[in-house]
């Protein structure tokens, strides 16, 4: 709650810090900067790790630190602090402008006090009240890996929850004045299985954003027998042979090859350095009419869901692609003023250190009309990805994803397990060839790795086919 | 406050506190960075940072941790007590300790103290160096991935029983990644990094030219055919492979079940007799070394595989009392102490007769594929099980003619690798992240479109 207790030289949560704001955003429109941005976070985390029937890790952290930053023209200056003294401040302001080179302060913008504030946080304060305890935690992971312990074949059992609780104000020059509170959980199992020569691994995430009981009523038991299930079925997999073939990708975290290989190229960030095959392509068919592609960050309880991005923006639903036509890229503030595109609540950091930038949130693949079975049903000779591992892209666009669960697909039929595939292709050449979307549509949490540091997603999609991709193996 | 005076400050507030037994690491630093795009300032950025983790030992001996970025009088007590709530759960298993080495002494590299250039130096410096570049090439259209930075920071450790390090340093990197296009072509892209003691010590020139040729020399590309080839690895590249497996190595992944190897198998056979791989962070040429690990253990140089065979794991204060052995240097500070390489250095044992010294990637005739690069390590490694799948830059060798792999893949087992060795060149080549010279390995899968 807002209250008048202000204490005019150092930003105080929970507290007016109106006045000091206006001052530091005054102080550096005077200096000549077309704009002025300030971030101010103050952070509560902590993490629990479970190996085997011990608690062998509990690591509380906190901090606070402040992102200031300064455009002039199309330039950006950036400055980031632990110091949320007016000095401090100040301070950052005077080296961003001095970073910027800026002299010609006889063209100065305006700058007329900050908007009405929009508090977001107002029904979030609680939540750190309502958070599971670290006890709490700790005895739920310990149930979970005791429930890995299935058989003598498992002989690495984890369990890991982590909980960052990221208190922020945002206030800039075009008077945006906002603060919130973001809650992300996540818990995580992962095994290893081992035979003789024969080693597997197995491993499952969720998270979610703005649910404090939701560890509560994370169904452990059916993630252990999924973590489990899967490190068997991969125990005694054969290596898949290399080659060109059709593939099904399985819903939820199928959706990262999307997420990694086209997602990334449709933010603005990547108009900016000219690395991106569809800058030029608004409009036009960049993927088969069966796709349709979304980022938002609106989910209620999604792990890339917002109330507000880090500039200040509310989050909208961007239709990225409908029916296999690009209509929109993903946008920040620097992004709009450099390309063009209008912003689209992406201004997205890890913390104080990292200027924002366009960042995907909730990005997925919309669903169809087809079943998995339908999609299986229509290969011949082919690889199902049950579960996929991590990935890259190039900078010139190609990409590679290693598959963690794979099937081959031998007329129409799931057969034997094969390990060691790897996805590799280039979006403008894949996206095309995404044949068929099935009508199980869902989401799973992720960590996202760019520009501007490592942000909560999700990814997401149905069960999809493409007709044809290239399959590294051995 | 300086160290010296947040060190008293810890003290006196765990004195307040009655925790008697503690110790903290801590980092302070001043960091500033450029990129630029077509001659034109894009981000210019500066941060000041600082990271204060305490760890506080309960009646039980149990050990607590907390991590943050307050260093205010406040901020030290409630780091102290959350410590202390958390010490609570302190791992009963396995028990945490000083270093035994924590006072010893430490070797410090003679390094004469830079002063930062700042920001518009960095900026002049990078905008030439991107203008170069791209005229460099005709193909070479832009640099999109480029930055020019400088830190300066100081590091410190220390604990209630006396033991007091700390060190400063400065470091500045470039990195150059440029991009080329030629008509009716893919794109093309590579690049080079630099590292220094400071702006003043980077050698631009030779960034530019290296970034260049890289990306100039992949134009003219081709699909490979799926199949095996004999494969010769940059020094670059085999290192980064070797580290991505330096799990084998890692007693804190030996005793957590995620290691190839196991508490035996100090004295097993990995490879041809002919290789020889130390860690060795203190080297002369590395520019990011560190006198003394996250416990305050001193930085030394260690023998991992001597003539093939595996001689020492690297350790923190647990795993060395577990092992009993001494700890090594390679331990963060953590709740869970954290062990890893800091900086490995590749040579050829004098137990080299069996190499086959006739493959030489500067003078070989018959057909092999040149690894340049390794890409997506994150993604395409299974450190626990041994398996590799990974996009590379590279080339295809035959009959004395070289060609750009236009996408492909390198795929197998490390134990595979390491035993296939057939030839280590003699000419080792410093990188950014150790020494290596370039190896060649007999049989490995390679995937292509052709």
């Amino acid at each position: 709650m807002l209250s008048s207790q202000t204490k005019s030289n150092e930003i105080v949560f929970d507290s007016c810090n109106k006045d000091l704001l206006e001052e530091i955003i005054f102080y550096g429109i005077g200096l000549g900067a077309d704009f002025v941005e300030i971030f101010i976070e103050n952070t509560d985390n902590s993490s629990v790790l479970a190996e085997e029937d011990f608690i062998t890790s509990v690591s509380p952290s906190f901090g606070r630190g402040a992102g200031i930053r300064i455009f002039k023209d199309k330039k950006d200056g950036f400055v980031s602090t632990n110091d949320l003294t007016k000095h401090g401040l100040m301070r950052s302001v005077s080296q961003a402008i001095e970073m910027l080179d800026i002299t010609d302060n006889n063209k100065k913008e305006v700058f007329n006090g900050l908007s009405k504030h929009r508090d977001y946080s107002l029904s979030k304060k609680k939540w750190i009240n309502e958070v599971p305890s670290i006890n709490e935690i700790s005895e739920k992971l310990l149930v979970s890996t005791k429930s890995l312990k299935k058989n003598n074949k498992i002989i690495t059992r984890k369990g890991s929850y982590s909980r960052s609780l990221q208190e922020v104000i945002i206030a800039s020059s075009d008077g945006t004045y906002a603060s919130d509170i973001r809650l992300h959980q996540t818990v995580g199992l992962n095994v290893i299985a081992s035979d003789a020569q024969y080693r597997s691994s197995g491993s499952r995430r969720f998270g979610s954003s703005g649910m404090p009981n939701e560890f509560r009523l994370w169904d452990h038991e059916k993630a252990a027998n999924d973590v489990f299930e899967s490190s068997m079925n991969m125990l005694y997999a054969e290596y898949v042979d290399a080659g060109q073939m059709p593939v099904v990708l399985a819903n939820k975290f199928g959706g990262v090859i999307f997420h990694e290989a086209c997602g990334h190229l449709l933010e603005t960030t990547q108009i900016e350095r000219g690395t991106t095959p569809f800058e030029n392509k608004l409009n036009e068919k960049i993927a088969h009419e069966s796709v349709t592609a979304i980022d938002e960050g609106i989910s209620e309880g999604s792990f890339g869901s917002l109330s507000v991005d880090d500039e200040g923006m509310e989050p909208e639903k961007s239709v990225l692609i409908k029916d296999g036509i690009l209509k929109k890229f993903i946008s920040d503030r620097a992004g709009e003023l450099r390309t063009g595109h209008k912003r689209t609540g992406s201004g997205r950091r890890q913390n104080y250190s990292f200027a924002a930038a366009s960042r995907m949130r909730n990005t997925y693949i919309a669903k169809g009309d087809y079943s998995k079975e339908d999609l299986i049903n229509s290969i011949s000779d082919g690889l199902y990805c049950k579960s996929m591992g991590g990935g890259s892209v190039g900078a010139t666009g190609q990409f590679n994803f290693a598959v963690e669960e794979g099937y081959l697909i031998k007329n129409g039929k799931l057969t034997n397990p094969v390990k060691g595939a790897t996805l590799i292709g280039e979006a403008k050449e894949v996206m095309p060839k995404i044949s068929m979307c099935g009508n199980d549509l869902e989401l799973a949490p992720g960590f996202c790795g760019s520009i501007s540091g490592s942000v909560n997603v999700t990814v997401g999609q149905p069960h999809i086919k493409v007709d044809s991709i290239t399959v590294g193996g051995r | 406050m300086n160290s010296k005076e947040i060190t008293t400050q810890i003290s006196e507030a765990a004195d307040s506190l009655n925790l008697r037994k503690w110790d903290y690491g801590a980092s302070f630093s001043n960091d500033y960075s450029v990129q630029v795009d077509k001659g034109e300032a894009k981000q210019l950025k500066a941060s000041q940072k600082q990271i204060l983790t305490i760890r506080v030992w309960n009646q039980f001996n149990l050990v607590g941790i907390t991590t943050t970025s307050d260093i205010s009088e406040t901020g030290i007590k409630k780091a102290l007590k959350q410590a202390n709530i958390a010490s609570d759960f302190g791992n009963k298993n396995e028990s945490t300790d000083f270093s035994p080495l924590a006072k010893d002494p430490i070797q410090q590299k003679k390094v004469s103290e830079r002063s930062p250039v700042g920001i518009k130096k960095l900026l002049t410096l990078l905008r030439e160096a991107e203008v170069k570049l791209i005229e460099s090439h005709e193909s070479i259209k832009s640099v999109p991935y480029n930055g020019l930075s400088e830190s300066f920071f100081e590091r410190v450790y220390a604990n209630s029983d006396g033991a007091f390090r700390s060190y400063s340093k400065s470091q500045a990197a470039l990195y150059l990644y440029a991009r080329a296009e030629e008509k009716d072509k893919k794109p093309r892209s590579s690049g080079s990094v630099k590292l220094g003691y400071g702006v003043d010590d980077i050698d631009i020139e030779s960034c530019i030219r290296e970034a260049s040729n890289k990306t100039i020399s992949h134009l003219n590309y081709s699909s490979i055919k799926t199949d095996k080839y004999l494969i010769c690895f940059s020094p670059e590249s085999f290192l980064t492979i070797f580290n991505a497996f330096s799990s084998m190595f890692n007693a804190r992944s030996i005793l957590d079940g995620v290691s190839l190897s196991n508490r035996n198998s100090i004295g097993e056979k990995l490879s041809t007799e002919a290789l020889n791989i130390f860690d060795d962070g203190l080297h002369e040429k590395n520019i990011s070394s560190s006198p003394f690990d996250g416990e305050g253990t001193p930085t030394k140089r260690l023998c991992l595989i001597n003539s093939g065979r595996i001689e020492n794991f690297i350790h923190s204060e647990s795993t060395a009392r577990i092992f009993k052995t001494i700890p090594t240097g390679h331990a963060g500070l953590g709740s869970k102490v954290s062990v890893s390489p800091d900086w490995i250095v590749v040579e050829k044992s004098e137990e080299n007769f069996d190499l086959n010294t006739s493959l030489d990637h500067s003078s070989y005739e018959g057909e092999f594929v040149y690894i340049e690069e390794l890409n997506a390590i994150h993604a395409g490694v299974r450190a626990s099980q041994g398996s590799f799948s990974l996009p590379f830059d590279g080339w295809l060798y035959k009959n004395g003619k070289k060609t750009s792999i236009e996408s492909a893949t390198v795929a197998g087992d490390i134990k595979h690798l390491l035993k296939n060795i057939v030839n280590i060149e003699s000419n080792q080549n410093v990188t950014t992240s150790g020494i290596s010279p370039h190896i060649w390995v007999d049989e490995l899968s390679i995937t292509g479109d052709a």
